[in-house]
């Protein structure tokens, strides 16, 4: 066995000349799924149901290029990627695309060699704290413990926050979300502190939600985005006016009920654009025409994924917030198909 | 004599009197809870103690378990039964997580219309290992043995039948290269060739053959890829390829470390060291990271296979040190005596060494073994969905999120079971192989 290994390593190592592919979209189409990277498990953006279906906000997004570009939007083989295996995964060519709630930051854009094609959730990391500590905002936190995951950002983001207001704190260090639940409840933190979207799934778990408040500092950016390899840049289009044509979707008013209608033709140019009956704008992908159709008649626009996996109907409960569209006060805003 | 006594005692006793029943505090239970419990004031204290501890456990954990829940749909149904069932904000256990999830945790995302192949091919795993665990059984079953390996791998992954058989062929090929070859090239020529045709031959021969025969003669079951594959499924795939694939590495590692040629001895022990200085979880992600970077894009090198051959070279470096040390423990007479018959190096070590050397290692090996197994639970940091990784996508769907302890008690006792079976069996297998005189 040690052999083999040997030997295999020395034979690929020979092959490995070549340089990665800038082919992904025949490499897809040939192989007629699409390998979407997504988090093991995070409430609300991607999860196997009680089926082994993977749902999810971000699950949504594989399914939407899947649909765009093989016409089936089940073509997805979701690879589970942990925070230290994503961008590897990525960068090897194992995955096409990741979705796994990663922040678009700078050295990720530019020293990994990344391309996010832009954000698909703006959180922000904030404060949850039981109620009965009367505690009304995150000013107030001076000298209080806090549960919060090593080794991410939000630690880093914690300590420049309780720094610059001339806090003081007591981390208690913890591992994933589910311990961190524990701790909590048990009192072992006054605080917890993680991406807003986080607070809210969790606090939606809690036997008694109304007795915990999540405090209403932000105290920092993370916009999410899917993202993929540099140097293929028709893939890196088709994965961004995927998630643009999902934005735009919501605002022009087409949904997953009215598009087969609309696809038809209407009056108005640009939803004739996007949906095909005007110009040749999937052809400029290298799709054809009724991309954007296949997209929203199977997993609806933007605000229909939201309200469906983490919106206020559902047991997580977010409201729009920044991530309404611009034309209501929040920060989606799709550059127009023209 | 018995005049004499006649005169000088009274009276002379002439039955015996019946047993008496010993005094209570000397006999039975009392017995026991004065020697063992209440010897003396400190362990009168400390037993009362004790006992108040574990009724506290018991009296908290039994109710949780024993009451918990079975049937429900989310956690939020669950606390809703719970409320109707025993009032408000009881505390109980909702197992219901497990019925709901049952196949998750047992199958990962292995098509649930195929569930009878894993489960088959536990079944003929263990009647694969039966022969090798209980020496009353027929020696034929051997056989069996030998091809499990390609039969369990055909029923997991299923595809063409055509490639478990091109690679079984290479070990016929090997075989018949030390058979026929040897005559012809000499002793060491024809171990190195029957190591490096085989090797040849599955490199470069086996995806064309098993392609073209696959063409020609399409016999197969549906192709499940690894991906599909997780919860205990996983770390029993993972598990036993290690535990199979390990032991007899390891012995040749032992062997090798003991070795008077050179390249061999020394070989073994940077293998050994390097292997077992550096910690698991490094080596897991070489394979799931590092080896990505060495691989042509677009190469299919199984991440699973990595893991398995990772998690072998591993346990393999630590069973070479166990067994190392029952080849030490033997007195040097063994191998002399062994030498005086005339036996060569492979004959003296697997008739001589080796039997008595594997029998002092027993309980180390089944230690690594058990270890092993264990270690499996590991894969969670690359991504791969063993039981601890479902338990962690469980908690992540809405409907189970905030589920803690129910998950973590099944996985433990799972694997508690699974660890508790295999140091039995070494108990009694040390038991039946004991010859001193005791």
């Amino acid at each position: 066995m040690k052999k083999s290994v040997f030997y295999g390593t020395l034979a690929v190592a020979a092959v490995a000349a070549g340089t990665l592919s800038a082919q992904t979209l025949a490499e897809v189409q040939e192989r007629g799924s699409l390998n979407c990277g997504v988090s093991t498990g995070l409430t609300g953006f991607a999860a196997p149901d009680a089926s082994g279906e993977w749902q999810g906000f971000d699950v949504a997004m594989c399914r939407a290029v899947a649909a765009a570009v093989l016409g089936d939007a089940m073509a997805v083989e979701f690879v589970p990627t942990t925070g230290q295996t994503r961008f590897t995964a990525l960068a090897s060519g194992e995955i096409d695309m990741l979705a796994r709630n990663t922040t678009w930051t700078f050295s990720r854009d530019v020293d990994l060699g990344f391309e996010f094609v832009g954000v698909n959730y703006y959180d922000g990391q904030g404060f949850m704290v039981p109620r009965d500590l009367g505690v009304s905002s995150a000013m107030e936190l001076d000298g209080a413990t806090v549960c919060i995951q090593t080794g991410t950002t939000t630690e880093l983001n914690l300590a420049d926050f309780f720094s610059s207001n001339g806090m003081s704190y007591e981390p208690v260090p913890i591992e994933t979300n589910a311990e961190a639940q524990q701790q909590y409840l048990a009192g072992a933190c006054d605080v917890y502190t993680t991406d807003a979207s986080g607070l809210a799934a969790t606090r939606a778990t809690f036997e008694d939600p109304s007795a915990h408040v999540i405090l209403p500092e932000i105290i920092s950016k993370e916009p999410l985005g899917p993202l993929v390899r540099h140097g293929d840049n028709q893939w890196g289009d088709i994965v961004r006016w995927t998630l643009n044509g999902l934005v735009s979707a919501e605002e022009l008013g087409i949904t997953s009920a009215n598009v087969a209608e609309l696809a038809t033709g209407t009056d108005n140019p640009e939803i004739n654009r996007m949906l095909g009956t005007e110009g040749e704008y999937g052809a400029m992908l290298g799709l054809d025409g009724d991309w954007m159709v296949r997209v929203i008649s199977s997993v609806g626009n933007y605000g229909e994924i939201f309200e469906g996996n983490i919106g206020e109907n559902t047991p997580i409960g977010l409201a729009r917030g920044l991530n309404a569209q611009w034309t209501d006060g929040g920060l989606l805003y799709s550059p127009p198909f023209r | 004599m018995s005049e004499v006594h006649a005169q000088t005692v009274a009276y002379v006793r002439d039955t015996m009197i019946p047993q008496e029943a010993p005094p209570p505090t000397e006999a039975g239970a009392i017995k026991w809870l004065r020697e063992n419990l209440f010897s003396s004031w400190l362990n009168a204290i400390l037993t009362v103690v004790s006992l108040y501890v574990i009724y506290w456990v018991v009296s908290h954990v039994a109710g949780w378990m024993l009451f918990g829940i079975w049937d429900a749909g989310s956690l939020s149904e669950c606390r809703e039964v719970r409320d109707a069932t025993y009032g408000e904000g009881a505390s109980v256990a909702c197992w219901a997580v497990l019925t709901d999830r049952w196949d998750q945790l047992m199958f990962g995302f292995y098509p649930s219309e195929l569930y009878w192949r894993p489960v088959l091919a536990l079944v003929l795993f263990l009647v694969a290992i039966a022969p090798v665990l209980y020496d009353s059984l027929p020696r034929k079953m051997l056989w069996f043995t030998a091809a499990s390996p390609f039969v369990l791998f055909f029923l997991l992954w299923g595809g063409t039948i055509w490639g478990p058989l091109a690679v079984a062929a290479g070990f016929a090929i090997g075989w018949a290269v030390l058979r026929f070859a040897t005559p012809v090239i000499g002793d060491l020529g024809g171990i190195v060739a029957a190591f490096v045709v085989p090797i040849l031959y599955w490199f470069f021969a086996v995806g064309p053959i098993a392609g073209a025969l696959g063409n020609a003669i399409p016999i197969g079951i549906e192709f499940v890829p690894s991906d599909d594959f997780g919860g205990f499924m996983l770390a029993f795939v993972i598990g036993i390829a290690g535990i199979i694939l390990s032991l007899p590495l390891g012995i040749l590692l032992a062997l090798g470390r003991q070795s008077d040629l050179f390249i061999i001895n020394k070989f073994s022990v940077i293998f050994i060291e390097v292997i077992r200085g550096v910690p698991l979880i490094v080596w897991l992600f070489t394979a799931s990271l590092l080896l990505n970077y060495f691989l042509p894009p677009g190469t299919n090198f199984d991440l699973m296979l990595r893991v398995i051959i990772m998690v072998t070279l591993f346990s393999a470096a630590y069973l070479a040190e166990v067994v190392r040390g029952g080849l030490a423990a033997l007195p040097r007479g063994q191998y002399e005596g062994a030498d005086s018959l005339g036996l060569d190096y492979w004959q003296s070590m697997r008739l001589i060494i080796l039997p008595q050397a594997l029998k002092i290692s027993i309980p180390g090996i089944v230690s690594t073994f058990i270890g092993l197994f264990k270690d499996t639970t590991l894969v969670v940091f690359i991504g791969l969905l063993d039981p601890i990784g479902l338990s962690n996508a469980i908690r992540a769907t809405t409907d189970w999120n905030g589920i803690y302890w129910e998950l973590f008690i099944f996985i433990g006792l799972c694997f508690f079971v699974c660890c508790y079976a295999m140091s039995q069996y070494s108990q009694w297998l040390e038991r039946k192989l004991r010859t001193d005189h005791r």
